[in-house]
């Protein structure tokens, strides 16, 4: 049974439609990374296999249970899913180690002392034990990213699910993201990454997806995609963005003829 | 001669000082000092207020303002999470509620509940006597300033808070109490804090209620004396112990502030 089946997902914002039917499947242990230009619908893939976003149509099965239906009960699944935001979210109110152990408490109703446990090994396993009891708003946002996977981890997810987690990161503290990211990779669990990091999708990845105008424009082994990309928009979009320093002006539309 | 604009601005500084200072001295010097601290400043029927002034009136004040801060807060959180509801009805009853009493004067609700709903329900009082006429009559007034300003400190919790709170497997219930709601009260503190000193403003008004020895507060309290004393002394003491409240209450509100300042 797959983690994750996606099939004739389609999800509109109004008049806009976002996702344009997208079929994916995500096997146990699999690291994919979702790659594609600003507005590709990366994100809203990643955001309607939780259930943040609402499908229009298709249907999505996560661990066997269809989140698409109306009775499922979508509190259960989501604790088995874990989420990492571009922009963090750790809670502002509660220290590092109380992020990490709130959930744990009131939706697992696991003990004090467990959760504490469960915590520090977590807080271990991303290399903040130290910052416990700092709050958010003390820590770096590599730190604070840090910190919301181990706040993720602690729920014991079968899924993890990363929206361009080091997006809103400096660049200098990118790495140490990635580093627990490659960790959890190597410890075989499942995850859907969507990221702009070329070089952790091609090192990382099994398996990558490329998106654009709602579509799964090509996907498969990180070699094949960014060695020998098949579509021409795949090649333009890896191009732009592997080579920014090289896109001519005539690519963006620039007249050498000095003319508007 | 023409000044240079550095000469200038130093004169136009200086000229305004001038003025500020002429101004004081005109009024001081027109001022019947005398006659002022005989009206206002008599230490004798100052003296003579206390300790009632304190250990009734000041009290009562504080009293009622506590009584219908907690009645007005608890209202006026349900209101906003009414007032932010996906049911409908729950959000036109809300927004009906805070337009009608943030449009009515606060003693008009007063005189209704102190007056209009015994008369309409003469088999039934509103239980604590002056206490829970104030508490409800002050209250409900409060409530619907509350409600918004609640309700935009929930507002102003960013998005994300829910949605991490969610995929944690939290029910909507669960994050708004767990995560939503502290984060929320944090923002308004300072906001609620003018709140409680404008209620205890307000309750100036109770007296309108027929108030006794024993439930009088600061203002009523010190009307009473200027008629015994024939003298308005009595009304520079209230309006002193009304700072005693308000000025240290501004002061923690200006402080939260900064603080909060700080934190962005």
């Amino acid at each position: 049974m797959s983690t994750i089946e996606i099939s004739g997902l389609h999800k509109s914002f109004g008049a806009l439609e976002v996702l344009r039917g997208i079929d994916l499947e995500v096997e146990p242990g699999e690291v994919v990374c979702v790659i594609g230009p600003s507005g590709s619908g990366k994100s809203t893939l990643l955001r309607c296999v939780n259930l943040l976003e609402e499908p229009t149509a298709g249907s999505i099965r996560v661990a066997g249970v269809e989140v698409t239906d109306p009775d499922c009960d979508i509190d259960a699944v989501r604790r088995g899913i874990g989420m990492v935001f571009q922009q963090f979210n750790l809670f502002g109110h509660l220290t590092v180690r109380e992020n990490v152990t709130i959930a744990q408490r009131r939706v697992l109703k696991r003990g004090r002392a467990e959760a504490e446990r469960i915590a520090t090994g977590n807080l271990t396993r991303v290399g903040l034990l130290d910052k416990a009891a700092a709050y958010p708003a003390q820590l770096s946002g590599g730190q604070q990213q840090r910190a919301a996977i181990a706040r993720s981890l602690a729920m014991d997810p079968q899924l993890m699910l990363f929206d361009e987690p080091t997006s809103a990161l400096d660049p200098e503290l990118v790495g140490e993201v990635l580093a627990v990211m490659r960790g959890l990779a190597a410890e075989g669990m499942t995850m859907l990454v969507v990221t702009h990091e070329m070089a952790f999708a091609r090192e990382v990845a099994n398996r990558v997806v490329f998106m654009d105008g709602g579509v799964i424009v090509e996907q498969g082994p990180p070699a094949d995609v960014f060695g020998r990309p098949r579509e021409e928009r795949t090649r333009e979009f890896l191009h732009r963005v592997l080579e920014p320093a090289s896109v001519s002006e005539t690519e963006i539309g620039v007249r050498k003829d000095g003319s508007a | 001669m023409k000044l240079s604009p550095r000469r200038r601005r130093k004169v136009f500084r200086v000229a305004g000082y001038v003025v500020f200072g002429l101004a004081i001295l005109a009024v001081v010097g027109a001022a019947d000092w005398a006659r002022l601290s005989e009206a206002f400043f008599r230490l004798d029927i100052a003296g003579e207020m206390f300790p009632e002034a304190i250990t009734v009136a000041l009290r009562n004040t504080i009293t009622y303002t506590l009584l219908a801060f907690v009645f007005g807060l608890t209202l006026g959180l349900i209101l906003a999470l009414m007032r932010l509801s996906s049911i409908l009805p729950y959000r036109w009853f809300a927004t009906a509620y805070i337009e009608l009493f943030r449009g009515l004067p606060s003693l008009l609700v007063l005189f209704m509940v102190g007056y209009g709903v015994p008369l309409a329900f003469p088999d039934r009082e509103i239980p604590g006597g002056v206490y829970g006429s104030v508490t409800v009559g002050l209250g409900l007034t409060a409530a619907a300033y509350m409600a918004e300003t609640i309700r935009a400190g929930i507002q102003a919790v960013p998005k994300g808070q829910l949605e991490a709170a969610r995929t944690l497997g939290m029910s909507h219930p669960r994050a708004m109490v767990s995560i939503i709601l502290p984060q929320a009260f944090r923002i308004v503190i300072p906001p609620l804090t003018n709140e409680i000193i404008l209620l205890t403003k307000d309750t100036s008004l109770v007296y309108v209620l027929g108030v006794t020895a024993t439930t009088i507060e600061l203002t009523k309290f010190a009307g009473d004396a200027l008629n015994t004393r024939v003298n308005p002394t009595p009304l520079v003491v209230a309006g002193l112990l009304y700072l005693v409240i308000t000025l240290p209450l501004s002061q923690l509100v200006r402080g939260l502030e900064r603080r909060a300042g700080r934190e962005r």
